[in-house]
């Protein structure tokens, strides 16, 4: 029982660091990325390559990794998406554009770390056996947990109690709305995008020290973001992290009680019932 | 009616006959092409039956191909049935689950409805690769036939054709005319009457029926099923953006999406073979940017130009 | 000059579709070898490992030979490659693209079971000899009857489950281990195919799966998996498992400290990146394939291997795809044409000198192969094999500590 607690818990962190990204750039800024997943695996392969090549530490990685993916995205917004969003006449449009804009993106992005390195991002880093409250673990993946607790609960605070923050959630109830209230939307929304970027990587450069990524597997925490992101409730950062312990606890609890063979699809189960019954997301509004 | 509907079928009976012919001509490497091509032309059209009109995007295709190409490596390879069994059970099973998924997604809309479709199928392909791994086991699902491209083509016309026409039957029928409604506006469609339900579910249906019967007749080209490999979801996406390459609003649109970019896919896979993919996201992005509102949105500015230079 | 007999029908496809520059004035001076196998998606990760630096390898070799001997005549040879991105639509247009735009002399088998399967009829129709390699199935006899050109050398599914069955036996008789055996095994064509055999064979064998499980293709967190394994307290573990889910449960093994004395986890166990990752903690880690670094042959194959390609080769279907162009090669020389039909002939006719040691095909199927191997002081051999030399003793897994 402890252990279903301890490693879900620790698997919801992973998650909340897939998710919170993504959460910011679709719930704030409107961009569905479909290349989420891509520039999670880039941090990866920044913490793998830095670390093989030059035994640079993870941990230092994700200090570096974080302002460069930061300034990359906040680039690819302003030159890249944000003229979507100006010629788009409804969401529906804008949602339309990202889909192929973002999609193209990840093919790009993939192409580029295939040239860097093709194979498997095979290293070890703090893979330490690690008891909590008796239940073993690896102190790669509390790591990990630790900074998604601090970056999730900054973001709060920061959404919550700053005025930038501020401007943020009101964007991401409505843009006309703060437009029409002094706010510069397309700043708000190119922090907010850049900040997802910069989540996203971090969590990638994390996630790294204990799955094996390669260049290709993007598509797959893209997924799964988008699973969580929207289980959560668009733009609500409580929702993703509510999600996100959902999806991890359920998980480890299938794989040890009932059968391995069934985690993702007991994950998907979940996620299929809740929209069910609450077509807005756990923590949405409903649409209008 | 108008008689421009009457020409536009025409022209599409015209380019069937035309495009049956391509065998004859084109030779193996073209003809593979063509096969892609049409595969997606069959799939893009059915999904644009649906998602055209409401504006509801589906990220399931990938799990009704997957059904269809599972269903005919398991009943061939672990039953030994015939290919033609598989090839009419797969996409009854495929709309009897569709049909489940329409009731079930009616309460959904927006970007809920996209990414519940994606999570649906991510559910089904762990599902099947569960149930296959503890009671069916298996041997590796086998599909050898003697089906060569053109056979595999010709099918693959014929069921375009008829999804062209059913989508040409549809946009002159009460049911067109309430999707349409829905797309524009869904409250407003319920407030005068229209059954949106039902509108919504059997569409939703006949596109899960024809994206199983894909599936199961490019099983044979295949060879050898993998769960994983046959419920893809990079299929889904493909789909979506072909169709909305082309622009899902006119029946042809996703014809004209799917062409291009089978081209453009081709082109730039054969320059670049060791950095096609980079490549191909870069054309991706040229064309979001050049084509705002897909190939049709282009083709109907030009004759709009060329109109108003008439008058 | 040697002509090849297709080269009239070539010249006439050329013309007529205007596409190939200069393809017939070059085709009597080099030869065209096309390979298609993943560089994205998927499978690129192993195929970047196994298949693409061997290619590499023998035409940067052959080439600064000067070239192939075909009937006396010096002849160069030209790679065209593709990335068919993991997606079995995209491989069968470009087989046909090299068959019939590209016109290649000869291709490289695919990488993936597939892979080979789906492009077999293709291959089977422009008469291409088609030597698999990463292909592993029990339909081997089926396959080449319907495929004549295809043939087979890295060994069945049942070989593999087999060579862990032996070594179980062995560890049971010599008292390391009891009856329970824990099984778990990826849900993936592969996986799904292997533990099912396993079942049945390891049935017969009197062992008892305390724990079989299967876990979905890219689980991020297998430590449930390991956990479960731990507690049947089987001394024995088994995984049938794909590249990326090799590496997690030994990662989840090392910190559950798993209290095994036999642990085999199938594909990519025998990649270097493998070993790279873990050091000593996977020393006596068993795993799918093997190869004998004492043979002088392996150990200039090796040495070669990583100074022309800048990578160091696996320790199992690096040997053998390369092994499968050495026949090719000698093929062509021995044949002295281009001819298709005739080097096909020749290679179910005659037997081969290889890295792999002497190589033949009954009934186009080759019994030269290493099923089981294992990490032994930083280097994976081979333990268990059919017609290899050098298997070393088997060791029994203490503990994961550096």
């Amino acid at each position: 029982m402890l252990d279903i607690l301890v490693s879900g818990l620790l698997l919801s962190g992973t998650y909340a660091l897939v998710a919170m990204g993504l959460n910011l750039q679709y719930g704030v800024a409107r961009i569905m990325n479909l290349a989420n997943g891509e520039v999670l695996v880039l941090g990866a392969l920044a913490a793998f390559w830095l670390y093989t090549t030059s035994q640079v530490s993870p941990l230092l990685t994700v200090v570096l990794v974080a302002p460069v993916s930061f300034a990359g995205n906040w680039l690819i917004y302003r030159y890249l998406l944000k003229p979507l969003v100006r010629r788009s006449k409804s969401q529906g449009a804008l949602e339309v554009d990202s889909i192929l804009a973002t999609f193209g993106m990840s093919f790009i992005i993939i192409g580029v770390m295939v040239s860097i390195e093709g194979g498997f991002f095979a290293y070890k880093y703090l893979s330490e056996p690690i008891s909590i409250i008796g239940s073993t673990t690896s102190l790669n993946r509390l790591v990990a947990f630790g900074v998604a607790v601090l970056i999730g609960g900054g973001l709060y605070l920061w959404l919550n109690h700053t005025r930038a923050g501020v401007a943020v959630r009101a964007v991401s109830v409505s843009t006309e709305a703060s437009g029409l209230v002094g706010i510069n939307v397309p700043r708000v929304s190119a922090l907010a995008f850049a900040l997802g970027g910069a989540i996203t990587a971090v969590g990638g450069a994390l996630i790294s020290t204990f799955i094996t990524l390669d260049a290709s597997i993007g598509v797959v925490f893209t997924m799964k973001a988008l699973i969580i992101v929207i289980m959560g409730g668009v733009g609500e950062i409580r929702g993703a992290i509510v999600a996100a312990a959902i999806l991890g606890l359920v998980e480890t609890a299938v794989a040890t009680l009932i059968d391995p063979g069934l985690t993702l699809a007991a994950a998907y189960l979940i996620f299929v019932l809740i929209l069910l019954f609450r077509p807005q997301g756990l923590f949405g509004r409903r649409a209008l | 009616m108008k008689p421009s509907g009457w020409l536009e079928l025409l022209i599409a009976a015209a380019l069937v006959v035309l495009a049956a012919f391509v065998p004859m001509f084109a030779n193996g490497y073209w003809l593979s092409i063509a096969v892609t091509g049409m595969m997606y032309i069959a799939l893009s059209t059915s999904w644009a039956l649906f998602s055209g009109p409401t504006h509801y995007i589906s990220l399931a295709t990938g799990a009704f191909f997957g059904v269809g190409g599972y269903m005919v490596g398991t009943m061939m390879s672990d039953y030994q049935l015939s290919f033609w069994v598989p090839l009419i059970v797969a996409p009854l099973v495929a709309a009897a689950l569709a049909l489940l998924i329409g009731i079930a997604t009616l309460r959904l809309s927006g970007v809920y409805f996209v990414i519940f479709t994606l999570g649906l199928a991510e559910m089904i392909r762990n599902l099947i690769s569960w149930i296959q791994n503890n009671f069916l086991g298996s041997r590796g699902l086998y599909v050898l036939t003697d089906f060569r491209d053109h056979h595999l083509y010709w099918m693959l016309l014929g069921v375009a054709g008829v999804i062209y026409l059913l989508g040409w039957i549809v946009n002159r029928s009460r049911i067109g005319f309430a999707l349409r409604i829905i797309g524009n506006d869904e409250t407003v469609a319920r407030h005068v009457g229209i059954n949106t339900a039902t509108a919504k579910v059997i569409m939703f249906t006949t596109t899960g029926f024809f994206a199983a019967l894909v599936g199961a007749i490019i099983a044979p080209r295949w060879s050898y099923i993998e769960p994983n490999q046959v419920f893809s979801p990079q299929l889904s996406f493909l789909v979506v953006i072909m169709a909305l390459l082309g622009g899902a609003g006119r029946l042809w649109g996703p014809l004209v999406g799917v062409i291009p970019f089978t081209i453009i896919w081709e082109w730039v896979g054969v320059q670049f073979p060791n950095q096609s993919t980079l490549f191909l996201g870069l054309a991706f992005l040229l064309i979001v940017y050049v084509l705002p509102n897909g190939v049709v949105g282009r083709i109907e500015q030009l004759r709009d130009r060329i109109g108003e230079g008439r008058s | 000059m040697i002509r090849r007999k297709m080269l009239g029908l070539a010249a006439a496809a050329v013309t007529a579709s205007g596409l190939v520059f200069g393809a017939a004035a070059q085709a009597q001076d080099v030869i065209k070898l096309g390979a298609i196998a993943p560089k994205t998606g998927p499978l690129a990760g192993g195929a970047v490992v196994t298949q693409w630096p061997n290619v590499e390898l023998w035409a940067k070799q052959v080439n600064a030979r000067g070239g192939l001997d075909v009937g006396g005549k010096k002849m160069m040879i030209e790679v065209i490659e593709y990335d068919d991105k993991t997606n079995p639509g995209e491989h069968i247009k470009l087989a046909q693209r090299l068959a019939e735009q590209d016109k290649v002399d000869f291709v490289v088998a695919p990488y993936g079971t597939g892979f080979n399967i789906a492009t077999a009829p293709i291959y089977g129709r422009y008469g291409y000899p088609m030597i698999a390699v990463s292909a592993i199935t029990d339909k081997m006899d089926e396959l080449t009857q319907r495929y004549p050109n295809l043939f087979f050398t890295l060994g069945t599914t049942t070989a593999f489950v087999e060579g862990v069955k032996e070594i179980l036996v062995e560890q049971r008789d010599a008292g390391a281990i009891g009856n329970e055996v824990a099984m778990v095994n990826v849900a993936d064509a592969f996986g799904i195919e292997l533990a099912d055999r396993a079942r049945d064979i390891f049935g017969e064998a009197g062992f008892e799966l305390v724990y079989d499980k299967s876990y979905p293709l890219g689980t991020p967190d297998l430590s449930p998996v390991m956990k479960g394994a731990k507690d049947s307290g089987a001394k024995a573990f088994v995984a049938w498992s794909y590249p990326p889910d090799s590496f997690g449960l030994a990662e989840q093994a090392i910190i559950e400290d798993l209290d095994v004395a036999v642990y085999y986890s199938a594909v990519a166990t025998s990649f270097p990146a493998f070993g790279a990752a873990y050091g000593n903690k996977i020393n006596n880690v068993l795993g799918a394939g093997g190869t004998n670094v004492d043979d002088p042959k392996v150990a200039e194959y090796r040495k070669a291997h990583e100074e022309l390609t800048g990578k160091v080769a696996d320790y199992w279907a690096s040997a053998n795809t390369y092994a499968a162009l050495q026949i090719l090669e000698q093929a062509i020389e021995g044949a002295g044409t281009l001819d298709r039909d005739t080097v096909t002939q020749y290679i179910k006719d005659n037997s081969f000198d290889t890295v792999m040691g002497s190589l033949s095909f009954e009934n186009n199927v080759s019994h030269t192969f290493w099923s089981v191997g294992q990490w032994q002081d930083g280097v994976f051999r081979g333990v268990k094999g059919s017609n290899v030399d050098g298997a070393v003793p088997v060791r029994l897994k203490d503990g994961w500590a550096e």
